[in-house]
């Protein structure tokens, strides 16, 4: 097997086995990159040198005994919102276009010390506010299925990253969908934690009481190991929650008999593609003939998820991207008059329109006056929904039900319209109002050949259930062959010739 | 669209965001921050007078650690980041004469 083909599990054990060295690893993946990045433009940073000192580095303790885990020598991406020490951290804003971190986050810590080796930042909607990856200061991201396609997004360039062979696996964050619904549309797992599972020291922060750290990966395995490795508790982080359950391979385990799935119908309603609809029916019914309880219930309050949310995120992005203002770090403008021309020049030459979009709106619910009408409105729509799911989980183990409405949109097809894009994010966006953990996996391809994802949803700290179930579904469809789950490769030169094969050929007369 | 947002609104906004609007900029944010908040008047649909507002799903209060210091001095490290630097001291524009 191609080293580049390999998950990331299947790398380390071949790595601590001695079969392929860490040099080795990196320099397969960076060649991947040299061949692809080009078009698919996954990085905002990219580390080669870097890559290569660590790698002697993590080599040299593997030699020495001390490194042994799944991870070690493993190279991986990070979304450009996590903070690297002494390299870049941008969150593809022009506000943040030259500063370089003190400190590392804690999640990538965690993953140094698993012996990871970091290729680069990976691109992402300016401060993850967006669905598409267009909205990033530094340019878009293409879909690896096809490149005329968005990656999706926040997490687009981790999950195109990981699509692409670009890297073995990636971290990104999820504040109402971001790690979850680019792996749908990228054909990659996704698993975005309970809130308070990983440590949020160091993620530069959108909606604080709903950004999570999570892995994006080749499959359920590498999944599993990676929220092994970056799940601690951290005092840095006063909303971590100390827990000892963080043993998630041992749910690695391929069977769902007596396991409760509920299907929510106000997740197949109008505006849900039938594609899709049928390609994650179709999980639903390859588990329940495993043994798993499948029923059907009605969850309530979907449609009041996307405006309690826009209303809680501007408003805790309001206050969060205050710190923006020219003195500590980042962007200033050239020219000004004062300190408060300064600053309002500063943010408003550094910010693009989405982030100006949501800290305006943010700024508006949290104004005297308006302040209980829509803030605390919403705060009671959150507590409202909690009951909702918690009423759900006394009967179910795991929710499932799509990740998006539809497939990958066209680039360029969803900026125009806020709202509209914001609805795409309509079966997401509930899970991180709860805190829940979820997991989105491929069930399947649409008629242009683009991946679908399948989203399980457990409740708060039950992790175990959906890597259980997830890694059950994957068995059932026959793990990552590669003709299903990896891209057809396409390189500049090839572009035209790879759209008019396969699948996706003939689609503009669709 | 049920609300319009006024110059005076989009204004006090502008102040307390600390954005700076051209002319043109002013009038689309007007429109896009109408045409949300009719869309989060929705809310108002649900009975919400025997909830009460949820800011965090788990019961976590304050949580206290001992004061101690474990980071070094990263001074040098931390200024080389400022558009502005003067006497290992970050730079800002004047403000009172």
């Amino acid at each position: 097997m191609k080293i580049i083909d390999m998950t990331a599990v299947e790398l380390g054990t071949a790595i601590q086995n001695r079969e392929v060295g860490v040099q080795e690893a990196v320099s397969a993946a960076l060649e991947r990159i040299e061949e692809k990045e080009a078009l698919y433009h996954c990085y905002v940073t990219l580390d080669q040198e870097g890559a290569l000192g660590q790698a002697r580095e993590v080599q040299k303790r593997i030699d020495a005994g001390e490194l042994t885990g799944a991870l070690a020598g493993v190279p991986v991406a990070i979304k450009d919102n996590l903070c690297t020490e002494g390299m870049l951290t941008t969150c593809s804003s022009r506000i943040l276009y030259n500063f370089v971190p003190t400190y590392s986050a804690q999640a990538v810590v965690n993953l140094q010390r698993a012996g990871a080796v970091i290729l680069g930042k990976t691109n992402m909607d300016e401060f993850a506010m967006g669905s598409t990856t267009e909205t990033s200061a530094f340019g878009v991201t293409r879909n690896p299925w096809d490149p005329e396609h968005v990656p999706g997004g926040s997490s687009g360039g981790s999950a195109a990253a990981v699509a692409a062979g670009e890297c073995f696996y990636a971290l990104g964050s999820d504040t109402g969908g971001s790690i979850r619904q680019p792996a749908s549309f990228c054909g990659v797992v996704g698993l975005k934690p309970t809130y308070g599972r990983v440590s949020r020291y160091g993620l530069i922060a959108y909606g604080s009481s709903l950004d999570q750290i999570g892995p994006l990966c080749k499959d359920v395995r590498d999944c599993a190991t990676v929220l092994e490795a970056i799940s601690t508790h951290d005092p840095k982080d006063s909303t971590s929650v100390p827990r000892t359950d963080t043993d998630f391979t041992s749910a690695l385990v391929e069977d769902v008999t007596g396991m409760r799935i509920g299907i929510p119908r106000d997740y197949f309603g109008e505006g849900l593609d039938p594609q899709v609809r049928e390609a994650v029916l179709k999980v639903a019914y390859a588990l329940k003939e495993r043994g798993a309880l499948v029923e059907e219930f009605d969850l309530s309050l979907v449609e009041y998820a996307i405006p309690a949310y826009y209303t809680i995120a501007t408003a805790e992005a309001s206050s969060n991207l205050e710190r923006f203002d020219g003195i500590k770090y980042g962007y200033r403008t050239q020219e000004y008059e004062g300190l408060h021309n300064m600053y309002k020049k500063s943010r408003s030459e550094g910010f693009g329109p989405e982030v100006r979009r949501r800290i305006m709106l943010g700024s508006f619910v949290l104004s005297s006056g308006y302040y209980d009408a829509y803030y605390l409105k919403a705060l009671r729509v959150k507590a409202l929904i909690k009951r909702a799911f918690d009423a759900a989980f006394e009967k179910y183990d795991v929710i499932l039900g799509p990740v998006a409405p539809t497939t990958a949109p066209r680039l360029g097809e969803s900026l125009s319209d806020p709202i509209r894009m914001y609805l795409g994010d309509i079966y997401t966006i509930a899970v991180n109002l709860a805190g829940l953990p979820a997991l989105s996996i491929p069930c399947g391809r649409d008629l242009k050949g683009l991946p679908i994802g399948v989203q399980l949803i457990g409740d708060c700290f039950r992790e175990k259930k959906l890597i259980q179930t997830a890694y059950t579904w994957e068995k059932i469809r026959g793990g990552s062959s590669p003709d299903e789950d990896t891209p057809t490769v396409c390189s500049p030169a090839r572009k035209d010739e790879c759209r008019d094969v396969g699948p996706a050929a003939g689609k503009e007369e669709r | 669209m049920a609300n319009v947002i006024s110059d005076e609104t989009i204004e006090y906004v502008g102040i307390l965001a600390k954005l700076e609007l051209s002319p043109q900029e002013r009038e689309q944010a007007k429109k896009d921050m109408g045409s949300m908040l009719d869309y989060i008047d929705r809310l108002g649909e649900l009975d919400t007078s025997d909830v009460e507002p949820m800011s965090h799903v788990f019961p976590i209060n304050n949580v206290f650690r001992e004061d101690i210091v474990t980071n070094g001095d990263m001074r040098r490290e931390i200024l080389s980041n400022a558009p502005g630097e003067k006497d290992g001291m970050f730079m800002a524009p004047r403000t009172f004469e």
